[in-house]
């Protein structure tokens, strides 16, 4: 009697979670795709098509434009929206956090993952509390201490704050990579007569060359998405504004149509997605496999 | 004399390990502890000054700053010690602006945090075996999570417009809502279910729905991790002596998953706590949406009161750290016993 109750539930619950489960996975497939669906949409479009017909889900062969973007390209002197003024500037910023992001994050993490030395467990604790802080609590200094040096309007003063906000990240990120490469393959090395710094540059560093790679995607991805500070230096001057940022600053108006606006955020968004793929795979290959074969 | 034994051995066992010559050319070679002692301390300094000069020098500074009466204008002749004073605290404390702001913060971050992991706990469950097109929509789901925050806000704040936005075209479509609703800039809005009039705060609930919707990949990705390391043989187990899916999902998945989603919570609770992106782009910081680190940013920005922002970041970061305190006084134990 009971044991075929609780064979029905079973059944049931089979059942019905199994159908539960195909809605779910619909739901989810929607909400993720279609706001992206409708950004590419609305981005084809001129804006008299989207007034005309909010609701329509697809763009009809005779509405159908690129000058959305070429418009949010052009240099504001030739009336566009100067997006490939912004996109370099993005690049710059976004480039040069991660190179420097790498040259302070590497050899902490090295030492932190390596070495006993004296107070490491502190400091990588240290590391780490760093996120406990909020942005915030970092942005009134900074912008004070950069409003006085006359650097809260360059793109140099931006890359040192966002060297801040990543920093911690990337050791984390660099450290559980080189915990893996065997200590014996530096032993080795040593054996053979290299030194400290010769075994990381020779040895290491190419070893952890996949970790670096996705870190560094992973730095240029925070950065190229960073908004608040780049709010609070850049605000003032068109000149130098990121994608990000000028972008927030165009939607804030009425001048500019929306449906050229979202050829800026793919412009925006177009980066940033293709370089995560290309770090999702990148993460998965282990080169070390096999080089230590003890 | 009965130590030197034990010693010597000790040492012979240490220097080979990665010995190597110019040390052995000194005079007297130091221990291998002693050189990974140095190198350590040399190869983490750069990281450790940038750290100090970026994080944690300014850190100190707000919370000087935040002593004095300190305006933008004035900071350019001040020293690094002014006149102290606690004003900027009494007055924090004392504006009614900031106590709801308080409030606004709580509600915005307990609510996005349980929506975004609940979500992505669910989808890591829908996702966990394997169907046709698992790989692409797994690739899709992590979109919203590293899509640029300004352009899918941009989206959401097109997509929900009451003039040309899809969302409230449908509504009127499939709904037929009558009036157009004004999502992220309505403070109130009156429902009626069975007769009954319910104010819900709605520009409120569509920023946490946004901030569910950007995170719950984030979450997604780690409960699948954790999910995929679940022993097959603990739910054949529970099969075998007919455990129902529910039951096995409650007795046996749920406690396996309790610590990461446990570690999610307080992530994405920190997290949330001190976002300004999200919700100073959908609504700006008005209608009813006025979380702590936008005031911040207002504070700084449109009164330049240096003190004011910086007390009010420093009470909040308090705050944060005191609500942390007691999750691991009281639920910390807890989380370690079940794992």
């Amino acid at each position: 009697m009971t044991r075929k109750a609780t064979l029905t539930r079973a059944q049931f619950e089979d059942r019905l979670f199994g159908v539960l489960r195909w809605f779910v996975i619909a739901f989810l497939a929607v909400i993720t795709v279609a706001p992206f669906y409708y950004m590419v949409l609305l981005s084809v479009k001129p804006i008299d098509a989207l007034l005309l017909d909010p609701g329509s889900l697809w763009v009809s062969a005779k509405d159908f434009t690129l000058s959305t973007y070429r418009d949010v390209l052009k240099s504001t002197d030739d009336g566009g929206q100067g997006f490939v003024k912004f996109l370099l500037n993005s690049a710059l910023v976004s480039l040069g956090t991660v190179i420097l992001t790498l040259l302070a994050a590497v050899p902490g993490a090295y030492a932190v993952s390596r070495l006993k030395f004296f107070g490491h467990r502190q400091v990588s604790a240290l590391f780490l509390a760093v996120y406990l802080f909020p942005a915030t609590l970092l942005a009134v200094p900074l912008f004070v201490i950069f409003a006085k040096l006359g650097l809260s309007s360059s793109l140099v003063g931006l890359a040192i704050v966002y060297v801040a906000q990543t920093v911690p990240v990337a050791i984390y990120m660099l450290k559980n990579y080189l915990v893996t490469i065997p200590a014996s393959i530096e032993e080795a090395a040593a054996i053979d007569g290299a030194g400290r710094l010769q075994t990381v540059r020779k040895v290491i560093l190419p070893l952890a060359l996949p970790s670096l790679m996705a870190t560094g995607l992973y730095v240029f991805m925070i950065a190229w998405n960073e908004f608040l500070f780049a709010l609070l230096f850049l605000a003032a001057d068109p000149e130098k504004w990121t994608v990000s940022l000028g972008l927030a600053q165009l939607s804030n108006g009425v001048e500019v149509p929306k449906t050229i606006l979202m050829a800026g955020s793919v412009v925006l968004t177009i980066p940033v997605v293709l370089l995560f793929f290309a770090a999702e795979r990148m993460l998965t290959e282990g080169l070390t496999s096999g080089a230590d074969k003890s | 004399m009965t130590t030197a034994p034990v010693g010597a051995p000790k040492r012979r066992h240490t220097s080979p390990g990665s010995a190597d010559r110019s040390a052995d050319r000194r005079r007297r070679p130091m221990t291998a502890s002693r050189r990974a002692n140095r190198a350590g301390l040399a190869f983490v300094s750069p990281t450790f000054v940038v750290v100090l000069v970026v994080v944690i020098l300014p850190i100190l500074w707000t919370v000087l700053l935040a002593f004095q009466h300190a305006k933008l204008v004035d900071i350019q002749g001040m020293g690094l010690v002014g006149n102290w004073s606690l004003d900027n605290f009494t007055q924090v404390f004392d504006s009614a602006g900031f106590w709801s702001s308080l409030g606004t913060t709580l509600l915005y971050t307990a609510g996005a945090t349980l929506g975004s992991v609940a979500l992505g706990l669910v989808a890591a469950l829908a996702l966990r075996k394997p169907f046709r097109g698992r790989g692409l929509l797994r690739a899709a789901m992590l979109l919203p999570y590293v899509a640029p925050v300004v352009a899918v806000a941009f989206v959401w704040e097109v997509a929900l417009s009451p003039q040309y936005g899809v969302v409230n075209d449908w509504g009127h479509r499939l709904f037929g809502w009558d009036n157009p609703i004004a999502f992220l800039s309505t403070r109130e809005y009156q429902v009626n279910l069975l007769g009954a009039h319910f104010d819900i705060p709605l520009a409120l609930l569509t920023v946490i729905a946004f901030e569910c919707w950007r995170y719950f990949p984030f979450a997604f990705l780690f409960i699948l991790a954790r999910l995929q390391a679940v022993p097959a043989g603990l739910e054949e187990a529970a099969m075998v002596d007919g455990a129902t899916l529910t039951q096995r999902f409650r007795h046996i998945l749920l406690p396996q998953l309790m610590p990461v989603i446990a570690l999610l919570c307080v992530l994405r609770f920190i997290m949330t706590f001190n976002k300004f992106d999200d919700v100073y782009l959908l609504t700006g910081g008005g209608a009813g949406t006025n979380v702590a680190a936008v005031r911040v940013y207002d504070f700084l920005t449109a009164r330049y009161d240096v003190g004011a922002a910086a007390a009010q970041a420093l009470v909040l970061a308090a705050s944060l750290m005191i609500l942390l305190g007691f999750y691991f006084k009281f639920f910390g134990n807890k989380v370690q016993e079940e794992s």
